[in-house]
């Protein structure tokens, strides 16, 4: 057995695709090397640095397994006239190289065939790898790629430099991208020699780390975390703000990492905190330090590709670029302070939204209308509110797109609305008590970005929040621009997540429907009325209920059919699918809800049998079955209507493990009842009562999820 | 050249070693294009020489004029007219990145005291429906150079792709000097050995061109000037498609009158000579005014979107009618060498 080592020397790759692509490139020579039988199981390790991908291979065989094999050759009849072998027959022994005699028979649905056994010979792993990685390497997904030789015969992330392809100390001739794999990699751009010779696979990470290559980001990850604590402990009480994202992006941007402690001037911790730390974060990657208090603390952690900065001259450099954008940001927070947002709210008729939904101003008028409703609707299932606050948050909320400092940090928009209405409690005439809670409403209205995000905090953000969104999707896709396939250009899914998890986890009593037919609503009348063209309700309807599907399966972890289920008795109002989803995943594993489930499926089979031969009718009266002389509708008649009722009650008391425990009881009388009882029996009225039977049944038990939705797995005893 | 030994170098110095620097790896050294330009991209020795088939390597100091980001000479770090160093490699050669390195070395940086690093930055502009792959490259911290594949130009894939380097002078040169404020760059040493400050040479400059541009600049007047400029473009790029036109397939009984009133070139040589490159700078205008306007505040959101996909249309106008030419002039030179090569002398 051997080891094999592919690794791809490139330019530098983007940090946020060489996780990603160095999992593809793994995985695609795992499958390579199983599929043409190389491996019997797939042992392979990664390696990434931004100028390379690689990948480790062992128990390589150096060659395929002879495999015996069946070539099918001409039809029987026509191989042998008379007993004799034909032309056909001798021409088919020629191509096999084999006796006529030792040819074989065989029997297809086709006919009777002539075949033989050969001997395929395995091939020598060098040459199916050469032959097969060209491909795979191309077939690599990169968010962006590009050409670089002229001719354009292939595309990658960046142009390739340099192949090592290596089956224990052979050198596999691979080819890609007009360069042929070599023994030789490369090693840090500065602070080593260029070329280090890899001799054998295994070999890979140490003669690597001769030339000051950490091959492994782990291992990176580790060393910069030690690092990052080492540069810290200098400072006494200090500590660095975990930060994954930052950390992940470092790790892909480093090939020998050290870190680095700079200092700015105390006085720049005037400017707000979010601003300081995007400036650290976003634009120079920086991690903030914080003081024993969490406060930010005037220092900064960089991560430096090199050994380190004996002279302080990195540090004396990021130092002047940092306090150079420190200085911009001041600048642009003091000339905002010039125009209050209030002055801004009229500036937004010149900003657009969409250019067929008007300005941002428009938007701000029907976001601040569609707020006060939803607090109506909120008040009367007496959530409440402070009405004042949402409607004055709703007017500054887009105000902020109008100044300096989102212009340049485009990343803070919101939230340096939020942090200019709390400077301007005066301007805004309202005590800073209020202002501060506008601020926050202001602040909060984009959240939750994420499905990992923080949501708005208080009621009064997520009524802004859920409105913002709300608007937009509503508009959106009144003139058709909802996203199809993988593209979606308005981050409408995202919005419509955000609305799904504000409206579930700040538990707030809002049906889906009323919400977008009330932010569509708002457009009457609007220029932008005359721009709508698509069939609204049924794509709205439609796409949340595939984001609740995806909250409901992906991030409350629910399975898929116990999501089906319940939102197929109502996908309208999400904290009560929730509620219900949690008390059906419950009881769903258990012996009665499967055999309930097999009954429903059951039911609904023979409803629609009955219904496209024209059986099923509306006259039918379930009662009726409580007189039958079967003992056993008798039974299930009064189950249904008994228990049917009292499941409705526990229903509208949202008692979803009652109402679950009530629908259990079912089970015994219907499994009786389909044992003893005929339901498609000619005698019509009797069959018309059975059938209104189980629709009402059907009906009753189906309220708090469709149990025939519910995926039964027969157990194996 | 002997006093900057211990001293890092002048803005003037960094601009010659760059010079010589490229100048040794074959580079032709041009001017600044003398249009106003918001990047050295939009030089016609980048912007149009990146078009077509013929290797072409070239460097050059381009002054970039962006009206809406001038300070009244009052910031340190922002300018409207910075200065930018652009190369173009035609078709990259395989060491490109080492090239680079090595002029950074060339203008004093000793990479082994610095943490340098390419990071992710594709750049892309809408009006000149241009974009490329590449990175910014950070010098502690600092975005130094802008370092672009680029993949499409005037809306046309380009094959052989160009790389572009774009350093940022006035960056570079306050990198170097270890100075808060550009305009304390020392330009040169006089006579007397006193420096003269980017501040001597361009203060005023800014200043001036600041209020030019944000409160002076007549919008209304703007406005005519970018309509008169894009309509004498649009009659240039149009008379040339006129004139290249694939011939209509003439209708039945009709071929004669019809043939006979198509406007055609009449030779190679007229179209050599059909003025695309005048049409280019009219085009530069467009683009220039268009940003005075921004500046002035005279363009609202919604217009914005328009004014670029119009100056755009130009550009992507003026890049086809060149590549086409160039094309034209290729073939003729192929098919006649020694005639091309008189026709060149003549015009000269």
């Amino acid at each position: 057995m051997a080891d094999f080592l592919l690794e791809i020397g490139t330019e530098e790759i983007p940090a946020r695709m060489i996780a990603g692509a160095s999992d593809e490139l793994s995985r695609r020579v795992g499958e390579l090397l199983s599929r043409e039988r190389l491996v019997a199981t797939i042992q392979v390790e990664n390696f990434s640095t931004p100028r390379r991908i690689a990948v480790l291979a062992r128990g390589v065989s150096l060659s395929q397994p002879d495999m015996e094999e069946q070539v099918m050759g001409p039809a029987l009849k026509i191989a042998f006239k008379d007993g004799q072998p034909t032309p056909a027959a001798h021409a088919f022994a020629k191509k096999v190289n084999l006796d006529v005699d030792r040819l074989e028979q065989v029997n297809t649905p086709k006919g009777d065939y002539l075949a033989a056994k050969v001997t395929k010979q395995g091939r020598p792993a060098k040459d199916l790898l050469a032959e097969f990685l060209p491909k795979e390497i191309t077939s690599i997904y990169w968010a962006k790629n590009m050409y670089w030789r002229g001719g354009k015969p292939e595309r990658f992330v960046r142009p390739v430099r340099w192949i090592v392809a290596k089956l224990d100390g052979e050198v596999v001739p691979v080819e890609f991208g007009g360069i042929a794999a070599g023994d030789t990699s490369r090693g840090h751009r500065i602070l080593s020699g260029n070329a280090v010779t890899i001799g054998r696979p295994d070999d890979y990470s140490r003669a690597l780390a001769s030339v000051s290559v950490v091959a492994t980001p782990a291992e990176r990850e580790h060393i910069i975390r030690k690092a990052l604590d080492a540069a810290t402990r200098t400072v006494p009480g200090a500590r660095w703000r975990e930060d994954k994202a930052l950390l992940e992006t470092v790790v892909h941007l480093t090939e020998f990492p050290s870190v680095i402690l700079g200092s700015f001037e105390p006085e720049y911790l005037d400017l707000p905190e979010e601003v300081l730390v995007t400036v650290m974060r976003d634009h120079q990657k920086y991690f903030a330090v914080e003081d024993a208090n969490g406060k930010l603390a005037p220092h900064f952690l960089a991560v430096l590709n090199t050994s380190g900065d004996p002279d302080g001259l990195i540090r004396h450099g990021n130092e002047r670029v940092l306090r150079a954008r420190f200085n911009d940001a001041r600048f642009f927070w003091e000339t905002d302070q010039k125009h209050s947002l209030k002055e801004r709210v009229a500036w937004l008729k010149s900003v657009t939204f969409q250019k067929d939904l008007g300005s941002y101003h428009a938007k701000t008028l029907r976001t601040q209308k569609l707020a006060s409703l939803i607090a109506e609707v909120l008040l009367q299932a007496e959530v409440k509110t402070r009405a004042g606050v949402i409607h004055k948050a709703a007017l500054l909320a887009k105000t902020d797109l109008t100044t300096e400092l989102v212009k340049e940090f485009t990343e803070l928009q919101g939230i340096i609305g939020g942090l200019y209405t709390k400077a301007q409690a005066a301007q805004l005439d309202v005590s800073q008590d209020v202002a501060d809670a506008i601020g926050e409403t202001v602040y909060d209205q984009y959240k939750p970005e994420s499905m990992d995000d923080d949501l708005p905090r208080s009621v009064e953000g997520a009524v802004l929040a859920i409105a913002d969104k709300a608007d937009t999707i509503a508009g959106m896709f009144a003139i058709g621009l909802q996203p199809t396939g993988s593209k979606d250009p308005f981050a409408l899914r995202r919005a419509a997540n955000g609305i799904v998890r504000i409206i579930a986890e700040h538990k707030l009593p809002l049906n889906l429907a009323s919400l977008m037919s009330d932010a569509l609503a708002e457009y009457k009348g609007s220029d932008a009325e005359r721009n709508f063209t698509a069939t609204f309700a049924g794509d709205v309807a439609a796409f949340f209920r595939e984001r609740l599907e995806f909250y409901l399966r992906d991030v409350k972890g629910y399975a898929y059919d116990v999501v089906n289920a319940v939102l197929a008795a109502d996908a309208g109002n999400i904290v009560d699918a929730l509620a219900r989803a949690e008390a059906v995943a419950k009881v769903r594993g258990s012996e009665d809800f499967a055999a309930i489930s097999a009954s429903f499926k059951r039911i609904k089979n023979i409803l629609r049998q009955a219904s496209e031969g024209g059986k099923l009718k509306e006259g039918g009266v379930a009662s009726d079955s409580v007189e039958s002389d079967e003992p056993a509708e008798r039974a299930l008649a009064v189950a249904t209507l008994q228990s049917g009722e009292r499941v409705r009650h526990f229903r509208e008391a949202k008692q979803y493990d009652e109402a679950l425990a009530e629908i259990a009881t079912i089970r015994k009388p219907l499994d009786t009842f389909f044992d003893k009882v005929m339901v498609m029996v000619d005698d019509e009225s009797v069959r018309d009562r059975r059938l209104a039977l189980l629709v009402t049944l059907l009906e009753s038990f189906s309220r708090i999820a469709d149990f025939s939705e519910i995926v039964t797995e027969r157990k194996s005893s | 050249m002997s006093s900057s030994k211990n001293k890092p170098l002048t803005f003037q110095e960094l601009i010659l070693k760059l010079q010589e620097f490229w100048a040794g790896r074959g580079c032709v050294l041009q001017q600044p294009h003398d249009v106003e330009v918001g990047a050295g991209t939009m030089s016609p020795e980048t912007f149009l020489r990146v078009l077509g088939p013929r290797p072409h390597r070239v460097g050059y100091v381009q002054p970039s004029r962006r009206p809406a980001d001038g300070r009244y000479g009052e910031n340190p770090n922002r300018l409207y007219k910075h200065t930018q160093y652009q190369v173009i490699l035609k078709p990259p050669p395989d060491n490109v990145q080492e090239l680079y390195l090595e002029s950074l070395a060339a203008i004093g940086i000793d990479l082994r005291k610095h943490d340098i690093k390419f990071e992710e930055d594709n750049w892309e502009s809408p009006t000149l429906g241009a974009w490329g792959i590449g990175w910014q490259v950070m010098l502690d911290g600092l975005e130094i150079t802008q370092f672009t594949y680029f993949q499409q130009c005037g809306g046309i894939d380009l094959d052989p792709i160009s790389a572009e380097l774009t350093y940022g002078l006035e960056r570079i040169a306050a990198f170097l000097q270890d100075v808060d404020s550009i305009y304390d760059i020392v330009w040169v040493y006089g006579p007397d050995g006193q420096p003269v400050t980017y501040g001597d040479i361009r203060q005023l400059d800014e200043e001036q061109f600041s209020i030019y541009n944000f409160e002076k600049a007549d919008v209304a007047k703007l406005w005519q000037h970018l309509n008169d400029y894009e309509a004498e473009c649009q009659a240039l790029v149009d008379e040339y498609i006129r004139k290249t036109a694939e011939p209509k397939k003439p209708k039945k009984g009709q071929e004669t009158a019809h043939a006979e009133n198509v406007e055609r070139f009449a030779d190679v040589k007229s179209r050599r000579r059909f003025p695309v490159l005048p049409a280019f700078d009219l085009c530069l205008k467009c683009s220039h005014l268009f940003n005075l306007l921004d500046a002035r505040g005279a363009i609202s959101v919604t217009e914005r979107v328009g004014v670029i996909a119009r100056i755009r249309a130009l550009a992507v106008a003026v890049a086809r009618a060149y590549a086409d030419q160039q094309r034209v002039i290729a073939e003729d030179r192929e098919a006649a060498p020694e005639k091309a090569t008189a026709a060149a002398v003549g015009t000269s």
